[in-house]
């Protein structure tokens, strides 16, 4: 008895003394106070102090891009800390190029608020929210493009760019055993605030577009955060535009066209599109209504792999040899180009030998 | 017990009773992050710090208070729980205070809480019944020679990184069985010192 008394006592005892000094540290050592962050010179945030950056900006609802929430795996969470981060801690360096060390890049996860700071991000980001969204319908465009339909709780809106993208999140199903986040371009007009289109394709083996193709049906809810990006359509000028995609890459483009739409733009603009077989044009009803309503506008799909079976009457090739064609005089012309980085590297080449400024040619690589 | 010299068993902690290369102890963090020398070497450092200042506590504590209560059987528990305890102290202090300290070493003080070798090295203090000078000579040499340990391991996996391994080798599969045959090297120190 006395034995069982004297082990208890002691052992609790001895932790008692641990904890009680833990505590006493954490309210003295490590506690840092309040601390001020100072954003794009502009805003001003007291943030408790000893928190990671990505943590205390997430508290002050900016969301800053993360996909393996703040463990220092995906190097995502990218910020320029101008003063006051110390210096680069080694969990960091394997996601900074020389040029980001340079330019003071941190990664916001891994940096924790000790002093006063000074920092910048990307405008945009500010209008960064998450969204619970439910899935009101998906439409098959080709065998592989299905069209979704998001559609924003009562109450809640979003607010975007038309070309921005946000991210959806593939949650844990089976034969998925990590949450990812993967970037799509919205595809809906922008004044539309209540639901977002997305069009994704099927990639063999990618997990959120497996998730999207096999397992998501309507009704379901997922996670989205957005909108990002600075691909999206340019006011300054009204000159010519140049719209060029393959594939998924008509989303961006089509979210430009329906605000051309609805604002009523008198511009030009052509839209050049690739694919490879006539079945792998999608939403031809819609881009037949855009030529229409729009003040000039013409859609000019061009097949690759289109067969004598097809019958197709309409330009063949690839979209780099065609508007090597189409192009006759580069001056005042505007380029918009969504697809793969292959198809962008040698259309911004033709656009540059045609003549087009390259500071008029935006593009977003996926 | 015979009485060795602290130096010896400094010696004898690095060389032929090493940590990784005689027991075994503290592979989860020596397979982890042995990927890359200066990180390796950042852990192995605070693996050195860690192990000697807890050791010493545990001696104190153990000669102190476990002892003259006849409650040796209870050091499991009391060790890891004032292993746990000081690794959380000191990693608030160094990030508060020294700063330079804290971005060297102080990242990997988290994963050394659990590290086994740890918690070994008191416990061998205790069976082998050595004195305080020698616990702490036993503790500094340990860390050493898991240093020595890991940092040669991420030397080795440095070289193979371009190398084509079959597929169920990668990663963990040859780090255990490089370890193996640097653990049979290490086999030819023993006849320098001998502890036990």
């Amino acid at each position: 008895m006395e034995t069982i008394l004297i082990t208890t006592v002691t052992v609790t005892a001895f932790t008692g003394i641990l904890a009680f000094l833990l505590t006493l540290a954490d309210r003295t050592i490590a506690n840092y106070g309040e601390m001020k962050i100072v954003i794009n010179d502009d805003k001003e945030y007291i943030v408790d102090g000893g928190n990671t950056l990505l943590a205390a900006l997430i508290d002050e609802k900016i969301f800053i891009p993360s996909a393996c929430g703040g463990k220092g795996t995906c190097g995502y969470c990218k910020v320029k800390i101008l003063e006051g981060g110390g210096p680069v801690l080694p969990t960091e360096l394997p996601w900074l190029t020389e040029e980001e060390l340079k330019d003071k890049v941190r990664l916001s996860c891994q940096c924790k608020i000790k002093e006063d700071m000074r920092i910048e991000i990307p405008e945009e980001l500010f209008n960064v929210r998450e969204y619970q969204v439910t899935v009101e319908s998906i439409e098959d465009m080709t065998p592989v493009i299905k069209k979704l339909r998001l559609r924003f709780k009562e109450g809640e809106e979003i607010s975007f760019k038309p070309g921005q993208y946000i991210q959806l999140k593939a949650p844990i199903y089976e034969g998925n055993d990590e949450e990812v986040y993967r970037a799509y371009s919205i595809a809906s007009p922008p004044s539309e605030k209540s639901y977002i289109d997305l069009i994704i394709g099927y990639v063999p083996g990618g997990i959120a577009t497996t998730y999207v193709h096999k397992h998501l049906k309507v009704g379901d809810t997922v996670d989205i955060n957005g909108p990002y990006g600075d691909f999206c359509y340019q006011d300054k000028y009204d000159n010519e535009m140049i719209l060029v995609a393959v594939g998924t890459g008509m989303a961006p483009i089509l979210s430009i066209l329906y605000h051309m739409k609805d604002q009523d733009i008198k511009r030009k603009a052509r839209f050049y599109f690739g694919a490879r077989t006539p079945e792998d044009l999608f939403l031809l009803d819609e881009l037949k209504e855009f030529e229409k309503a729009l003040y000039d506008f013409e859609f000019i799909p061009t097949l690759s792999r289109a067969l004598d079976e097809h019958n197709w009457t309409g330009a063949r090739g690839r979209v780099n040899v065609l508007l090597d064609e189409h192009i006759k005089n580069p001056d005042d012309k505007e380029a918009y180009l969504c697809g793969s980085p292959a198809m962008i590297d040698t259309v911004v080449e033709v656009l540059k030998e045609k003549g087009i400024l390259e500071e008029h040619i935006y593009y977003d690589k996926f | 017990m015979i009485e060795l010299n602290p130096l010896v068993i400094f010696f004898a902690a690095i060389f032929t009773n090493n940590m990784i290369f005689s027991y075994f102890l503290g592979m989860c963090s020596f397979i982890g992050v042995s990927n890359e020398i200066p990180t390796s070497l950042g852990l192995g450092q605070a693996v050195t710090f860690v192990l000697t200042f807890t050791t010493m506590l545990n001696y104190i504590i153990y000669h102190n208070i476990l002892v003259p209560l006849n409650l040796e059987y209870l050091r499991f528990i009391v060790f890891i729980i004032s292993i746990a305890a000081f690794v959380q102290l000191i990693e608030m202090v160094v990030e508060r205070y020294f700063p330079n300290l804290y971005y060297a070493l102080g990242i990997f003080l988290p994963l050394i809480t659990v590290n086994c070798a740890i918690l070994g090295v008191s416990l061998f203090m205790v069976i082998r019944e050595y004195t305080f000078l020698q616990s702490v000579g036993f503790a500094v040499g340990s860390g050493i020679g898991w240093t020595l340990a890991i940092v040669a391991m991420a030397g080795a996996r440095q070289r193979i990184r371009r190398t084509k391994l079959p597929k169920g080798l990668e990663g963990p599969g040859i780090t255990l069985i490089i370890t193996g045959l640097m653990a049979l090297a290490f086999i030819g120190f023993s006849g320098i010192v001998q502890i036990q």
